[in-house]
């Protein structure tokens, strides 16, 4: 938990693909929409790209919360890259259980490149969970 | 290939103890191509390791090799600028003969990360099965390349036994009835004549009943 | 007449009568007790008693062991031998030891795998298979040899020897020519899995005649009385190798008397087989409920006995 005089305030990465959530955020931008400025964007081809390394390196750097943002299932520009990362965040999670953070705090979302609204709420749903959640467990305090 | 799998993180959390620097090492060999202890797998296990102490309040220190093969000693011998005083063990991702190999080549604590199951083959992706039971004397040619002695769970060489149903095994459902596979095989070359002979008992002396193997090649071995 | 192993088993079957054999589980404890009340209760109604191995691959008394406390009640065993716990050597081994005690029939069977046992950990030995035990019985008996090819040189043990067929697994077609195989190997009689699904049972006894098999060993027909509509509905769904015809679940599931109606059923099943040409016998399985088999035996009209001549 943060100390008294600094409240705590999620660090949250997600990993975003080109085509769909990386455009999403792109038009929430464009629209003018509040979204949290906790959530840094990485930008991928393809959530197909995901690695199980990658995610684990998140958390094991300081992140707090991480989600993957790709294509609604059936319009992966790649065809299945959405699927193999849904498989790869499951997988995760449970790893994540194992490891003593938690596979709450990673989450994977679907949404089209339209949907700049969309993008906004996830940011912002998902910061407030992990607020709730608290700091990453491996976080020192004041750190 | 040899096919295992990763023992599950707790237990090897447990059989680490209080260490603070260890080797992880992987094999390029079998152990890659059935996703269980390659170059990706070492590098996820040391991460969720190190994740797992530091939430102990504990610091642990992993360096990642992932050798060509753990069978060889020449690729073996690669670990060797790895193996410092400070490292407290060498925590293998290779199936039960790499790690045997570390442990005889190197001073150190070996622990295995993986347990190995089987020889087998892949399936398809991410699902891999047994085929060969290592009995010293191969008979598929008997069996229209089928083999009775670890497919069927009973070794029966006469079979099928009275609890094949439908094609499936007894034990399991989702184990198909080897003698029956094999019976729709040769049926299929019109071979059936060969399940009429009686198949004498086997000489499991060839297996690793009659003592741990060995295979040499005079041929090759040049002073 | 030279006898093969001189049973009261093999005499009856020789001298054309239509045999009565029964089945009893031995106890899970060390007490002889339960055996010698049943080997009492049942020695005047069926010729010989089968004693099971370990049977679902539950430590159970020893076969053999319980075969010689129904010697001493005065009624014949029949051992029954799977391969799943024992190699080569213990098997013939305890084939020289039962012969020395007494026993002089032998059921050659592969065993239920240990999965469905209460020691599914245990390591299964499956040396040899059912068919491989039956030659090597016959050959303890015909050769004087053990399996390794080692002359016996006096008293070799000389077994009548069964083995189990089971015309309700698969493949259908292959049943019948592993019957051939069993018999080819040295089987004396066969005792069959206990038979619901009379149609399959007519096929294959069909396929059996011609191909003489009934000529040249003598084939028992199992039966099992059914207790109620859950132990027939369970035997339908939930034991390998057995088929139950959903005529025969109905029966009992509408039943006003479960078991009345079990050992009706049972009782026309052995009146029919009896008019099947190549049936011997029929072997009454009816384990954790050996004391209906008098009244079966009675009611299908096979009560009393015969004597050997």
């Amino acid at each position: 938990m943060g100390n008294s005089s600094t409240p705590f305030e999620p660090k949250i990465i997600a990993f975003c693909c080109y085509y769909c959530a990386y455009a999403a955020a792109d038009l929430a931008g464009s629209m003018r929409l509040q979204y949290p400025a906790n959530v840094r964007l990485i930008e991928m081809p393809c959530t197909g790209k995901t690695d199980v390394r990658v995610l684990l390196e998140a958390f094991e750097n300081g992140a707090d919360g991480v989600y993957v943002a790709g294509c609604l299932e059936g319009d992966c520009h790649f065809l299945k890259g959405n699927i193999r990362a849904k498989k790869r965040v499951q997988y995760a999670k449970r790893l994540l259980d194992e490891i003593g953070i938690g596979g709450e705090r990673l989450e994977m979302f679907n949404l089209s490149g339209s949907m700049g609204p969309r993008f906004a709420e996830i940011a912002q749903e998902f910061t407030e969970k992990i607020r709730k959640l608290g700091p990453n467990p491996l976080k020192k305090p004041n750190a | 290939m040899i096919v295992a799998e990763a023992k599950p993180l707790a237990e090897i959390a447990e059989l680490l103890g209080e260490v603070r620097k260890i080797l992880v090492v992987g094999c390029g060999g079998c152990v890659t191509v059935c996703l269980a202890g390659g170059e990706k797998e070492v590098g996820i296990m040391a991460a969720a390791l190190r994740m797992m102490y530091k939430k102990k309040g504990k610091e642990l220190e992993t360096i990642e090799v992932t050798l060509t093969r753990q069978c060889d000693p020449e690729y073996v011998q690669m670990l060797e600028k790895y193996i410092t005083e400070d490292v407290d063990c060498i925590l293998s991702l290779a199936c039960g003969v790499g790690v045997q190999f570390l442990a005889e080549r190197y001073n150190k604590w070996v622990i295995p990360a993986l347990n190995t199951k089987f020889a087998g083959g892949t399936i398809e992706h991410g699902v891999w099965e047994e085929r060969c039971g290592l009995c010293g004397e191969c008979i598929l040619h008997k069996t229209g390349g089928i083999c009775p002695i670890i497919r069927c769970s009973k070794s029966i060489l006469n079979g099928p036994c009275g609890g094949s149903q439908n094609g499936r095994c007894e034990v399991n459902k989702d184990i198909p009835c080897a003698w029956q596979l094999i019976y729709d095989r040769l049926k299929a070359l019109n071979k059936l004549e060969l399940l009429l002979e009686i198949q004498p008992p086997k000489d499991w002396s060839k297996a690793r009943d009659g003592g741990p193997r060995k295979v040499v090649r005079e041929d090759v071995r040049i002073e | 007449m030279s006898w093969k192993a001189g049973s009261k088993l093999e005499k009856l079957l020789s001298q054309g009568h239509f045999v009565v054999t029964g089945e009893v589980g031995p106890p899970k404890h060390a007490s002889p007790d339960g055996i010698l009340h049943h080997a009492e209760l049942l020695k005047d109604y069926v010729d010989a008693i089968n004693l099971t191995d370990n049977q679902t691959a539950i430590v159970r008394m020893s076969s053999i062991a319980a075969g010689v406390h129904v010697l001493r009640a005065g009624c014949e065993p029949i051992i029954q031998m799977t391969v799943r716990d024992r190699n080569r050597i213990a098997l013939q081994s305890d084939l020289l030891g039962a012969y020395s005690l007494g026993i002089r029939n032998v059921l050659c069977l592969s065993g239920d795998h240990q999965s469905f046992g209460n020691h599914p950990t245990a390591k299964n030995v499956h040396d040899i298979d059912s068919i491989q035990l039956i030659r090597i019985v016959k050959d303890l008996r015909d050769e004087k040899r053990f399996a390794c090819g080692e002359e016996i040189k006096e008293h070799e043990p000389r077994f009548f020897i069964g083995a189990a067929a089971n015309p309700f697994a698969d493949p259908f077609e292959f049943r019948v020519l592993r019957l051939e195989k069993k018999i080819n190997a040295g089987a004396d009689f066969i005792q069959t899995q206990c038979i619901f699904d009379m149609e399959r049972f007519e096929r294959f006894m069909a396929m059996v005649r011609e191909r003489g098999l009934h000529k040249k060993a003598y084939i028992l027909a199992g039966v099992t009385p059914l207790k109620s509509a859950r132990a027939a509905r369970y035997m339908q769904q939930s034991v390998a190798g057995m088929i139950v015809p959903e005529e025969i679940v109905n029966r009992m599931e509408k039943a006003k008397d479960p078991k009345a109606e079990g050992v009706a059923i049972c009782v026309e099943q052995i009146k029919h087989l009896r008019t099947i040409e190549g049936v011997a016998g029929v072997h009454i399985m009816a384990i954790m409920w050996e004391d209906i088999i008098p009244t079966i035996v009675k009611e299908a009209g096979l009560y009393p006995r015969p004597q050997v001549e």
